[in-house]
Formats: structure tokens, sequence, C-alpha cells
């Protein structure tokens, strides 16, 4: 990226020579009894796309928070994009954007209004901010819904807007938390193609999700959060190998024969399997598509008919399992009120 | 797998790749705006809800329509001998009435911002940051004049006559509307404490109607008992319809404008930096 080069900056001003995007060290919030984020470290290269994954309640929309300068952290420093996020807040909110659940649209206007309004208050003259609007509703894809009310949108219509809203200016680094809960498989991809738009363009994305497949479709580098704690950190790859390739999941025809099939699985994947609540289902973490086509075969060669069958990636429960010993899921999480 | 239905047009609903690659290219930067810039933006948010929710203004206006109808007909020739009377002194007071009570949404437009997440976005710009606060009381003061007017119209219709003419009114109106900013910074400072829009709602009106009606827009202070009369003299309501009532009909005194003026203040001084400071502090 070129916009920090030497020449085009005062000599007299410090000079960002960081490389990261986000510097945080140490990070601490605490509510009340609760300790939300309990010492969390990030470094995130520029123009990558940085993934913090863990489950509701983990800390990851509060350390967003701190990072994104709406709340100040009780212990710890980070730097956005070469600035401090308490002592140069103002240069750090210039530079960012807030998407997803962090940061709404108004209801009680219309789609256009919205972006009208964020236009004005970025710096765009009245006109300017109307032409602006009117170019990211023809590209969202939004211009008939345009003059509606946004509360009468649908879920994937809010969040594309949502997305247009936070890059009226685009953003040197946008913090998108949970871009895609709640929405259908279709609005979910053309968020993700949103995303990979915006990255193509040199914008540094940290991404705050649920959900592990997403993380592994954006994400450069993935940080696992839990209970206000980085607990693994590394590429999605990296990520993966450390809990296993994924599980082989097999229904049987027979529920009376899933013994059988368990230490028969269990034997030839040299692991341990996992009796589903489903009294006809098991699973058992596996290296390699490979090793569990074979170990199908061994299946049916011993008489153990199957329902179906499927070869998952690890879910985020099973990262979780294999990280921490304890299940995803948790209480809420902690907002800040 | 079937094809989306026929009403459905996909390609006019989806986001456009290309065309979104030259929306996020044309990365111009303006200069953050001024404080004035982005309070007039967000003044100009709060007149477009006007247009959007009328019901803000409607429900708010219709309950002092009620008692305007209701204590002229019902009980206006029992409290002032005639109805028409009765108008006379009451519509001040049911203009104080409507527009105090459109000051309640102040705080529950706040709330509601909060509440739904909009704050944050507003939060993580770079403007000034009472922008929003300030913006939001300016958009309040055309729905004030709104309330005002639709009090004034039906008055008139009723057969109200302004002694102090046209520039009695206007100037009345100012001072309810000078007043009424002042009353809202107490429900922002309200609408940041609670949890929900309504709750704000709810407490504004509780607050609100006793006030209202222990001071003298309907009756005349002497014909209550000692201790409330006691009271009702010291309500800043009361001294705001007296100086509508006077400002309206046959003038006001320079003291009884300095002191609506004072309290409208004094209210300002204590809770504006109230709820800047909570606004600050949330998130």
């Amino acid at each position: 990226m070129s916009d920090e080069s030497p020449g085009s900056v005062p000599v007299f001003r410090t000079v960002p020579t960081s490389t990261l995007a986000i510097e945080a060290s140490g990070l601490v919030k605490s509510f009340g009894t609760t300790r939300a984020v309990d010492g969390v470290d990030l470094r995130v290269d520029r123009g990558s796309v940085y993934g913090v994954l863990g489950p509701n309640g983990a800390g990851k929309t509060t350390t967003i928070r701190m990072l994104a300068t709406l709340l100040r952290p009780d212990a710890g420093t980070a730097r956005v994009l070469g600035h401090d996020v308490v002592a140069q807040a103002d240069a750090v909110r210039e530079l960012v954007s807030l998407t997803g659940q962090l940061a709404s649209v108004d209801d009680d206007l219309t789609g256009r209004e919205n972006l009208i309004l964020l236009g004005r208050l970025l710096g765009y003259r009245t006109g300017q901010a109307r032409d602006r609007a009117d170019g990211l509703l023809d590209a969202f894809g939004l211009q008939e819904a345009a003059g509606r009310l946004v509360k009468t949108y649908s879920g994937g219509m809010r969040r594309r807007l949502d997305v247009a809203a936070s890059i009226v200016v685009t953003p040197r680094l946008m913090f998108l938390d949970e871009p895609t809960t709640g929405l259908d498989p279709r609005s979910r991809n053309e968020v993700w193609d949103i995303v990979r738009a915006l990255v193509g363009q040199g914008t540094t994305v940290l991404l705050c999700t649920q959900y592990l497949d997403e993380a592994d479709q954006l994400a450069d580098r993935i940080a696992v959060v839990d209970h206000g704690r980085v607990i693994a950190e590394g590429t999605p790859a990296q990520l993966k190998a450390s809990v296993g390739e994924g599980a082989l999941h097999v229904r049987l025809l027979d529920p009376g024969r899933r013994p059988d099939a368990a230490v028969l699985l269990g034997r030839l994947l040299d692991a341990e399997p996992h009796l589903e609540a489903d009294p006809a289902a098991l699973s058992v973490p596996v290296a390699g598509a490979e090793r569990a086509a074979d170990a199908m075969a061994e299946l049916s060669r011993a008489g153990l008919g199957l329902a179906s069958f499927a070869l998952a990636q690890p879910s985020l429960d099973e990262v979780f399992l294999a990280l921490t010993g304890h299940p995803a899921e948790e209480e809420e999480e902690v907002r800040a009120a | 797998m079937s094809a989306a239905p026929a009403t459905r047009r996909p390609e006019l609903e989806a986001a456009d790749p290309r065309k979104l690659h030259a929306a996020l290219s044309s990365g111009e930067r303006p200069a953050p705006p001024g404080p004035l810039a982005a309070a007039a933006a967000f003044g100009w948010r709060g007149m477009l809800k006007i247009k959007h929710v009328p019901e803000q203004l409607i429900d708010v206006t219709i309950t002092p329509v009620l008692f305007l109808l209701m204590f002229t007909y019902l009980f206006g020739g029992a409290v002032a001998g005639s109805t028409e009377e009765y108008l006379q002194y009451i519509l001040p007071g049911v203009l104080v009435q409507s527009v105090l009570f459109t000051a309640v949404y102040s705080g529950v437009a706040l709330n509601t911002d909060v509440t739904k997440g909009v704050v944050d976005r507003f939060r993580s710009l770079p403007i000034w940051r009472p922008a929003p606060l300030v913006g939001a009381v300016l958009g309040d003061s055309l729905r004030y004049v709104l309330a005002a007017a639709i009090v004034i119209v039906l008055g008139l219709i009723l057969g109200y006559t302004a002694a102090g003419g046209v520039v009695g009114v206007v100037a009345a109106v100012g001072l309810v509307v000078v007043f009424a900013f002042a009353l809202s910074w107490v429900f922002t400072t309200v609408g940041l404490l609670m949890r929900s829009p309504s709750a704000v709602m709810n407490t504004g009106f509780m607050c609100l109607f006793p006030l209202v009606f222990l001071s003298n827009v309907f009756v005349e202070p002497a014909t209550l008992p000692a201790a409330v009369e006691a009271f009702v003299d010291v309500n800043p309501i009361s001294h705001l319809v007296t100086a509508t009532r006077g400002l309206m009909g046959d003038g006001a005194s320079a003291g009884e404008i300095g002191l609506v003026l004072a309290e409208s203040a004094a209210l300002t001084a204590v809770f504006a930096p109230l709820t800047v400071r909570l606004y600050r502090g949330k998130g």
C-alpha cells in the first residue's frame, strides 16, 4: 500500500512505520465483576483479513469496541493504523468503520437518507453526499428500495445497506462483527463477496465470527478467543491441523450395530469415536478424505449398512473442545449497556 | 433445485461486483465536518423523522387537544362562568402542555438510538461528539412549533381571541419553545438512564402529568387549598403559563419572562452537561 509513502507526509509528523494495522497488547475490560476481555494481544497485518473466532460471551464484541474507540480499555494499549485508540481516538475514527452488530442503520429513515446522512457526517457537502448515496445504492442493488424506510427491508437488504453505510468513505480498516449472523446462504455469500471486494481495494478487515466456516472462507489469520483471552492463533490451515482435518459422520441403518461400528472405526482411524445423541449416529475425527474413504469401505465389508455419511470440517464446537476441553456455547455476550 | 420465484428479480436485488469495485475505488476522503455542519446534519435527520414517523407528533398532541375540548366544554361553564371565557384562560396553558409533552420524545428518540445501536455508528465517526445531541434538540424545535401551531389553530377555530396579536402569539410560542428546549435535556438524561424507549416515555409522562396539573394550566391557583397553591406558585410550569398567557393576552412583565428564561437556563446548565457526560460514557 502506498498511502503511507514517506514523500507525501510532512517530515515533522510521526510516520507510522509499522506494517501492522492493529497492534494490541494486554487489553482488559471488565463490566462489574465480569472480566469480559482479560488480556488480549492482537497483531493484524495491513491489507489482510483477520478473523476473531469465538462463541457468544467470549469477549469478541468488547474487544472490537475498544479497538473502534467506542470503549476505553481498563488496561493495556492498542494502536490502530499507527494511532493510539485512547489518545488519538479522532484519528482512528477517520480511518475505520463499523458494521454488523456493532453499529446499525436508522430504521425510521429510508435507505437513501441513511447514506446521505452518513455522507454529510463524513464531510461531504449535501450534493456530493446525494451522489455518493446513489452510487452506493446502485452498487449494492438497493436502488429499488432506496426510497423505502429501512424497517421494511429484509435481513439481507439491511445488511447490504449496513455495509454500504460503512464504505461511504472507503475505510482503511473495517470492523465486521458477525456480518452474516441470521442471513440466508445467498445473502451470506453476497456479504462475503463484498468483503473480498473491500480487501481487494487494500482495506484491512477485522472479522468477528462464530462460524469457523466464515473465518476459513475469508480470513488470512485467525485468533480463537474464549473467556476474554486468545487461546490459539494462526492461519486457518494451522488451526484446523491442530484439531484434525475434520470428522467422519455416519448414520447406520441399524442403531443396534452402533457399538460394532464404533469399535471398527475407532481402530481403523485410530481415534476416539463420539456417539451422537441420535442413537444411529456417530462421528470419528479423521485426518484426510482418503482414510475416511477406506474406512467406509471397511464398514460395508463388515456388513454395517449406512443410511448416510459425511466428511465435515471441524465445527467451532470441535475446535473449542480440542483447544479448551469445553464446548462453545456460553452465556450471552456481555454487551456494554 | 427449482428456480427462484418469478416475482423475484435477483439481478436487481444483488450487489453488483463491477459497480461495487467502482464505488470502492472512488477513494475520496473529505475533511471531517465542523461542529455546525455535523449538528445541522442531525437536525435534518430529526426533521425527516417527523415526516416518516408523524405518530410522535400526533400522539402527544392528541391528549392536550382532548383536554382543551373536554375542559372547555365540560367544565368551562362551571370553572369560569362560560365556555368562551374559560377558553381564553385555558388555551395558553394547553399550548404549554402540548409542547412540553412533545419534549418527552427527545428522550425517547435518544433511547431508541442507543438501544438499536445507531449511536455506536455515530460515535465511531470523526465528528464533534455532542453533535448528535445538539442536532436532535434543534430538530425538535420544528416539532415544538408544529405542536404549538396545532393548538393555536384549534383555539382560533373554537373562538379564541389573542389580545396580544400575532406578535404576542409568536413571542409566546418562542418562549414556550425555549423552555421546552431546556426541559428536553431532562428527558435526554432520562433517555440515557432508562433501558427502553417505553420506559422513558412512561417516566417522562409520569413526571410531567402531575407537574402540569399542579400548575395554573387549568385553574386559578387562588381557588386551591393553601398547600397546593404554594406548590403551584413555585412550579416553573406555572411561571411559563403565566408568561405565555400574558404574551398572548394583554402583556407579560419583563420579570415574568425573565423568570422563565432564568429557569430555562438553569435546567440547561444542569441537564445538558449531564446528558453529554452520560452519552460519552455509553458503551
